[in-house]
């Protein structure tokens, strides 16, 4: 039984500069199916999406809404035409209140003002239709990342959306919250709506969608049934040829401890306590995987131990020398590397060029200065066998690096740190954003330095990535540990429940604490 | 007691106000650019225009009305070219301010000179100034009637406008927007919120308001006009928004708070204090109040430590 088709894409053309982002595109999604959309970062999919959502306007081809050719050259347009859209990055107003970020553009008036019990009325009916519970008087900036979401999805219910495109919904959310979505997307299909779910996770897409659309490099290279295919297929079509999904590596052979940690306090930008008493000692050619939803100290506890952020109370030691109070260089020449998780913001200089990036924080010493004379020529030969060596795709050296896609910009600052003598690597959400072909460099690369003696913190918010990558895993929640997983014998749904602190090990009660 | 009662009495407290209201006023129409996340430096300027227009025109039509009218459209034209500069061609916004405040200055002193050749000021006889209001009954009761009849109608227009404007931006659509566009511009974009045509309304807000509170200067306060008359309260009732956070409340406070200082500043130089110090108490409490506020927003909460023997009960 075919369901009658709602959109068809048909030769969609779209240019950025030299690059083809969608290249003769065609897709059909069907009423009332979970229509998914896959491919790496890159291929296209956020294009095309964007075009369909009236954010971008195709340089050819044309749009089938309902039957009809549509011109849809603004959002307003695509929401009055029944699409909405679900971003990866919310677009809400932190202290607005849920009701009136949900009307915000279209508010219910009543005289002069605006009517707070409409509003209310209909952020209300919407959340009881679909199982969407959420209180319409709560400021957004007191709400979950998952709460945030179904704000999201309200706004564009709201606004009559009858296709809704989720671009990486997922992506933020524990498991839990991941099949709490899941349960929602159900019954929104169940009652007429129709998907687009946007996504990189294969497992996610062959539980949810009906349909499966796959982009490469701009191009649609496979429509499938999800009733016909696997994660394989899926993945070989995703890269183009097969990918290896785990990561393979030996046993590590963990050896003296780099890094101790004792009873770590950091408060957050707000000054309140991000991390919470954590312990934990981080040994030679061990790589510590640290698994957790974003928000629960992460960030500052990494942020801590390589300096940019201040230590309330406790106690860094690194081969027995404290690191407490120690600036960001010191830190550095103690030999240890960091990797920030947000490489535009903290890992690189968007205007200064490859090479000044590359040389940055070695450059007023020696080999590429000279009494404060900088070695231009040294430092370009430096860069280049380094781009050689990282294989990564430029234009030249003196190209800004903000002209770098993300995951050549990620290689330039795994290149950059891993060229440093330093014993100690922190390196956090190091393939967020990248391709499956740099990821599986970027893995193979930390594999290789630990087994080279490196002890390495990893953060990331990619379950499978801790999961094959590490030797050893703690699930951080609200600022404190609430498992010491070994990842050989836990599964993807267990660090799930710790995540989400619905489940937490006594780990004080061990011996010694946290430690191998 | 005697000496001390010669400064703070009742007296001082309306001089206060009155020197208030024109903080007051530019504050309140200021605060919505606050609000939508603009750095209004031009007010100083758009206030002299207003100032110069209500003179003119209450000198040219003998009509207050028309004068108060007259000010708050050049107010507004002031605000538009603020607006262009500053929001629809995005231009450094400083550089817009300043270049705005800089031509007020020099535009209507050219004109008082080439129109009315004379320098420095232009006071005459046919300007009508803005009436005062006696409020019958309040007026005989001491203490309250002098604090709250007898003052100019503009000053009870002030008062008025810190209720509509704290109506209009949180319990109308367009307040909603010029707080949601402040506060994080790209969600009113892709709800279908144009975030600069929501700036440029804010701009034009300050605009009328500051246009306003130029003609209390030159209409209610002096019944003339004197170059740069305005002298930084342009820049006062900046700082008195951040003060107040936005808020129209808050902004009242903080005007208050401003004028009571400078009342208190004059009182004390016509009592034989150095006038070089009085002459600085206003904007020595601009600068105290705006860091003992800036060290309230910044002070985080003490970090929480839970004592151990409470985490040893769990």
């Amino acid at each position: 039984m075919a369901q009658e088709e709602l959109v068809r894409l048909e030769g969609i053309e779209k240019s950025f500069g030299s690059v083809r982002a969608n290249r003769s595109v065609n897709l059909t999604v069907r009423r009332g199916t979970i229509h998914a959309l896959i491919g790496e970062n890159g291929a296209g999919k956020t294009t095309l999406m964007k075009i369909l959502f009236g954010l971008e306007r195709p340089d050819a081809g044309s749009i089938y809404y309902a039957g009809r050719k549509v011109e849809i050259t603004s959002p307003q347009q695509a929401m009055a035409l029944g699409i909405g859209m679900v971003h990866q990055h919310f677009m809400l107003v932190p202290s607005l209140t849920v009701a009136e970020n949900v009307v915000l553009g279209h508010e219910p008036q009543q005289g002069l003002h605006l009517d707070r019990q409409a509003a209310r009325r209909l952020v209300q009916e919407i959340a009881t239709r679909y199982g969407l519970a959420v209180d319409p008087d709560a400021r957004v900036r007191d709400l979950s990342v998952g709460l945030e979401q179904r704000v999201e999805i309200i706004k564009a219910l709201s606004r009559g959306a009858e296709l809704l495109i989720l671009d990486e919904p997922t992506a933020v959310l524990t498991p839990q919250e991941t099949e709490e979505l899941f349960r929602v997307l159900k019954s929104m299909v169940a009652q007429g709506k129709t998907l687009i779910f946007i996504s990189h996770k294969l497992k996610e897409v062959l539980a949810i969608s009906d349909a499966i659309t796959v982009m490469r490099a701009g191009e649609v290279v496979g429509n499938l049934k999800t009733a016909e295919t696997n994660e394989a297929e899926l993945a070989r079509l995703m890269v183009g040829r097969p990918v290896l999904l785990r990561v393979e590596k030996g046993d590590a052979r963990p050896g003296q401890p780099a890094l101790e940690v004792r009873d770590l306090w950091v408060a957050d930008r707000r000054g309140l306590p991000a991390v919470r008493g954590l312990s934990f000692t981080l040994r030679r050619g061990e790589i510590l995987g640290i698994a957790g939803v974003e928000g629960n100290g992460q960030t500052e506890l990494v942020e801590a131990l390589s300096g940019l952020r201040s230590i309330e109370r406790g106690e860094v030691e690194k081969d027995g020398r404290s690191l407490k109070g120690l600036s960001v260089a010191a830190i550095r020449r103690a030999g240890v590397a960091h990797i920030p998780e947000d490489r535009f913001r903290r890992g690189l200089c968007g205007q200064a060029t490859i090479l000044e990036n590359m040389i940055a924080g070695e450059h007023y010493g020696m080999p590429f200065a000279r009494r404060g004379i900088i070695d231009w020529k040294e430092a370009a030969a430096f860069t280049e066998t380094l781009v050689k060596e990282y294989r990564i795709k430029i234009g030249s050296i003196y190209d800004p690096a903000s002209s770098l896609s993300g995951g050549n910009a990620q290689k330039l600052v795994v290149a950059r740190e891993f060229s440093r003598a330093a014993d100690v690597l922190l390196v956090s959400q190091p393939t967020r954003g990248v391709d499956i072909g740099a990821i599986e460099f970027i893995h193979r690369s930390l594999v290789a330095k630990r087994d080279a003696g490196a002890a390495i913190l990893l953060v990331s918010a990619d379950l499978q990535e801790v999961l094959s990558l590490s030797d050893r895993i703690l699930v951080l929640y609200e600022g404190e540990f609430t498992a010491e997983l070994d990842p050989k014998t836990t599964s993807e749904e267990e660090i799930g429940l710790y995540m989400s602190g619905a489940r937490r090990m006594d780990l004080r009660a061990k011996a010694g604490g946290i430690s191998a | 007691m005697g000496f001390l009662s010669n400064i703070l009495n009742l007296g001082l407290v309306v001089a206060g106000i009155r020197i208030a209201i024109p903080i007051l006023l530019a504050g309140l129409g200021g605060l919505f650019t606050l609000q939508a996340n603009i750095l209004n430096i031009g007010m100083e300027g758009m206030m002299l225009f207003g100032a110069w227009a209500g003179v003119f025109v209450s000198y040219m039509t003998g009509s207050v009305w028309l004068a108060l009218l007259a000010a708050v459209g050049v107010g507004l034209l002031a605000a538009v070219i603020f607006g262009l500069f500053g929001v629809r061609y995005r231009c450094n916004i400083i550089v817009a301010g300043m270049g705005l405040n800089l031509f007020a200055g020099a535009f209507t002193m050219y004109l008082l000179r080439s129109i009315f050749r004379t320098r420095g000021s232009l006071s005459d006889p046919r300007i009508v100034g803005v009436p005062t209001l006696t409020l019958p009954v309040i007026d005989k009761i001491p203490f309250l009637g002098p604090l709250l009849s007898g003052h100019s109608l503009l000053v009870y227009v002030a008062f008025v406008l810190v209720a509509v404007v704290h109506y209009f931006l949180y319990r109308t659509p367009t307040g909603l927007r010029i707080r949601a566009v402040g506060e994080h511009a790209e969600a009113a974009r892709s709800v279908g919120v144009d975030p600069a045509r929501v700036q440029f309304l804010a701009v034009l807000i300050s605009g009328a308001f500051s246009g306003l509170a130029g003609a209390y200067l030159s209409l209610a306060q002096l019944r003339m006009f004197v170059e740069n008359m305005v002298s930084g309260r342009g820049f006062i009732a900046l700082a008195a928004i951040y003060f107040g956070r936005g808020t129209p409340v808050g902004t009242l406070v903080a005007a208050l708070i401003f004028g009571l200082a400078e009342a208190l500043s004059m009182r004390l130089q016509t009592l034989g204090f150095p006038s070089q110090f009085m002459l600085m108490i206003p904007y020595v409490v601009t600068v105290a109040v705006l860091i003992v506020v800036s060290r309230l927003a910044a002070v985080p909460r003490r970090l929480k430590l839970p004592s151990f023997t409470e985490e040893a009960r769990e």
